[in-house]
């Protein structure tokens, strides 16, 4: 089996978000750039699908330079190549241009099944998975909290709200996105860290893939600008008494105030 | 003049709640161009026709047996195909579990840019612009896209909407090309131990953190949540404690939720459960410690016991809400 884990650097979840000064997006100087924490089920699910049944774990990552330290977080976990998508010309696109890259890795390198997160923390956008299975002609499923392998196919467990789970039979080969619950994301050992110095890492150019003009900037359909800090909410207000009196009026305050109830 | 595709969820045989406010918004947006609503499932023979009301001037249909249940694939195929037939100038559809999942696919197959889980939708001189949280609703954005057509999907209570106007109505049946494998067949359903209202689409939710206890304590919210027609959620603690399942968590690693009344009880209000809940129209705050920083964001406060305070809601609620 050949397993693709499309894998983001981001922001780590404590950054305090700072809009830059002309407004197009944040204040990253000072940031602590991590993997995306859901894609670390996606390294996980991957390196156990190798353990059961051998074959190669390639993570997949595009973004500035810096992402091959994402990379390397991996290639520690135990993940045995890296596809670092670093080229300038794969800057700055939106979901689309991203998964457009993506998929055409998928495809050169010839994967069994990809596993990426269900959202990247930054954009929260929930797409490039999607998308990039979309392009292949591949099936996906999102959000999987269950992951079971057959022969040719694998059976997953997802949420599909209201406390319902959908179990599904989905055939290979497929993208599949890690949602909390699947697994336990390993630590990197010391020694798998020292190991990762050495494994190989491939870089592609926009030519290699054939992709130009389409992905990146030039390639974004989707434009993100005015970023500002969301407006403040306004002052609320403590109720006073006794808690009979305080419900009475909390009730009274949704009903006619508020317009909630 | 824009011309709308309204994507509608169809479950258990209804079209959901959240075609009002994607109808009545792209009724509002439209300027005298079309609004058409779109079905997509198997067994549609009974649903639809209501949506005129709505605002739908006309509805299409695709009935066919490879919708039978959510396949991503098959979806995607029959929306893109609606799509290219239709050329709306933006398509527009819940950022539902299920919307989240079918957008990008559809948009990818005509080549489309989705401005993803917007809260709000305005025309500008530049065209229609999202509103769009990112990093966990820290920072918003305002989102455009360039492409013919643009899709966007709603933030589910985004808009309220009283009184559209209405569209003819009239249903059409589309006979989409499907009949390929999409490798993707859904074996079983496991449903939660009663059909309880989805998180990310409810209009009201009450929700307890650590201090809840105990799985048994969250039944101190079954009246009260019934009364209002809640949903219940919990806080990463209650989740992690194994007093709720992670389905009803709500936050950064959790789910985004974006109701009218958010009722948080004992909840600390960390800056992860925030996350998740900070676009709540009104919040009401219910904790012990009048320093918890819950109350900073809270639209009404009590200070006090939840296992005092919700007994006495509940209460009150039945007294009132009956009438
Ligand atoms: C990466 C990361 C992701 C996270 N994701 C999430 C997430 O998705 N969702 C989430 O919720 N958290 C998340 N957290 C955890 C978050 O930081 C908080 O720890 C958590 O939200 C606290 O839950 P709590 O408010 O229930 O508990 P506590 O912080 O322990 O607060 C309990 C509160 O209950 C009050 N209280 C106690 N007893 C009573 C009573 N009888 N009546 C009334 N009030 C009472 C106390 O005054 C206190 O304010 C995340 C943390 C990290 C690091
Ligand atoms: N630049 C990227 N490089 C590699 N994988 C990515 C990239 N962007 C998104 N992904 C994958 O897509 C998932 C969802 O991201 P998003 O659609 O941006 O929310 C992530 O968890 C990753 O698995």
């Amino acid at each position: 089996m050949k397993i693709g884990v499309f894998l983001k650097q981001v922001p780590d979840t404590e950054t305090k978000i700072r809009v830059n000064g002309s407004g197009d997006g944040i204040e990253t100087g000072d940031i602590k750039w991590i993997v995306n924490p859901y894609d670390e089920y996606a390294v996980e699910q991957a390196l156990r699908v190798k353990e059961a049944s051998g074959g190669e774990v390639v993570v997949v990552s595009l973004g500035a330079a810096r992402t091959l330290d994402a990379a390397r977080t991996a290639l520690a976990m135990g993940a045995d190549r890296a596809v670092i998508l670093d080229d300038e010309a794969f800057q700055g696109g939106d979901a689309l241009a991203t998964a457009r890259a993506l998929a055409k890795v998928a495809e050169k390198e010839e994967f069994d099944l990809v596993f990426g997160g269900r959202q990247a923390i930054d954009s929260d956008d929930s797409q490039v998975p999607q998308i990039a299975a979309g392009l292949l002609g591949w099936p996906h499923a999102t959000w999987i909290t269950g992951f079971e392998q057959g022969d040719g196919s694998v059976t997953i467990r997802r949420a599909i709200g209201g406390g319902t789970v959908e179990v599904a039979r989905v055939t290979l080969p497929a993208v599949f996105t890690c949602n909390k619950g699947l697994n336990e994301p390993r630590y990197a050992s010391l020694p798998g860290i020292m190991k990762a110095k050495s494994k190989p890492v491939a870089r592609y150019s926009p030519g290699d893939l054939g992709l130009e003009g389409s992905i990146g900037n030039d390639g974004a359909a989707v434009r993100l600008s005015n970023y500002r800090l969301p407006p403040p909410r306004p002052d609320g207000r403590l109720l006073q008494g006794e808690t009979g009196d305080q419900v009475k009026e909390l009730v009274r305050l949704l009903r006619e105030e508020a317009k909630v109830l | 003049m824009t011309d709308f595709l309204v994507f509608c969820e169809v479950a258990d045989g209804r079209v959901k709640g959240s075609a009002r406010e994607l109808l009545g918004k792209a009724r509002e947006l439209s300027g005298g161009g079309t609004v058409a609503a779109v079905l997509i499932g198997s067994g549609l023979a009974d649903v639809g026709s209501e949506l005129g009301a709505l605002g739908a001037d006309t509805v299409f249909k695709v009935d066919h047996s490879s919708c039978a249940a959510y396949i991503p694939g098959a979806f995607a195929a029959a929306l893109s195909q609606v799509v290219k037939a239709q050329s709306p100038d933006v398509v527009l559809g819940s950022a539902s579990m299920l919307g989240k999942d079918l957008f990008p696919r559809a948009a990818a197959l005509v080549d489309a840019g989705v401005g993803a889980d917007v809260v709000d939708l305005v025309e500008t001189d530049a065209g229609l612009e999202g509103v769009r949280p990112l990093f966990a609703g820290k920072c918003l954005a305002s989102v455009s896209v360039t492409s013919e057509p643009k899709f966007f999907t709603v933030r589910p209570n985004s808009f309220v909407i009283d009184g559209a106007t209405p569209g003819s109505g009239n249903v059409v049946d589309f006979a989409a090309g499907l009949d390929n494998d999409f490798g993707y067949e859904v074996i079983d359903v496991e449903r939660g131990a009663d059909d309880k209202v989805e998180l990310t689409e409810a209009r009201c939710i009450i929700a307890a953190g650590r201090s809840i206890k105990s799985a048994e304590n969250f039944a101190i919210f079954d009246e009260a949540a019934g009364l209002m027609g809640a949903a219940v959620g919990a806080s990463r603690a209650a989740v992690d404690a194994g007093y709720a399942p992670h389905g009803m968590q709500v936050g950064q690693t959790g789910k985004t939720v974006n109701p009218s009344l958010y009722i948080a009880c004992g909840i600390s209000g960390a800056i992860q459960h925030l996350a998740g809940m900070r676009t709540s129209k009104v919040i009401v705050a219910v904790n012990k410690d009048p320093d918890a920083p819950i109350f900073q964001h809270a639209t009404y406060g009590i200070v006090g016991d939840l296992f005092e305070v919700v007994p006495a809601l509940t209460n009150e609620l039945r007294t009132t809400l009956a009438d």
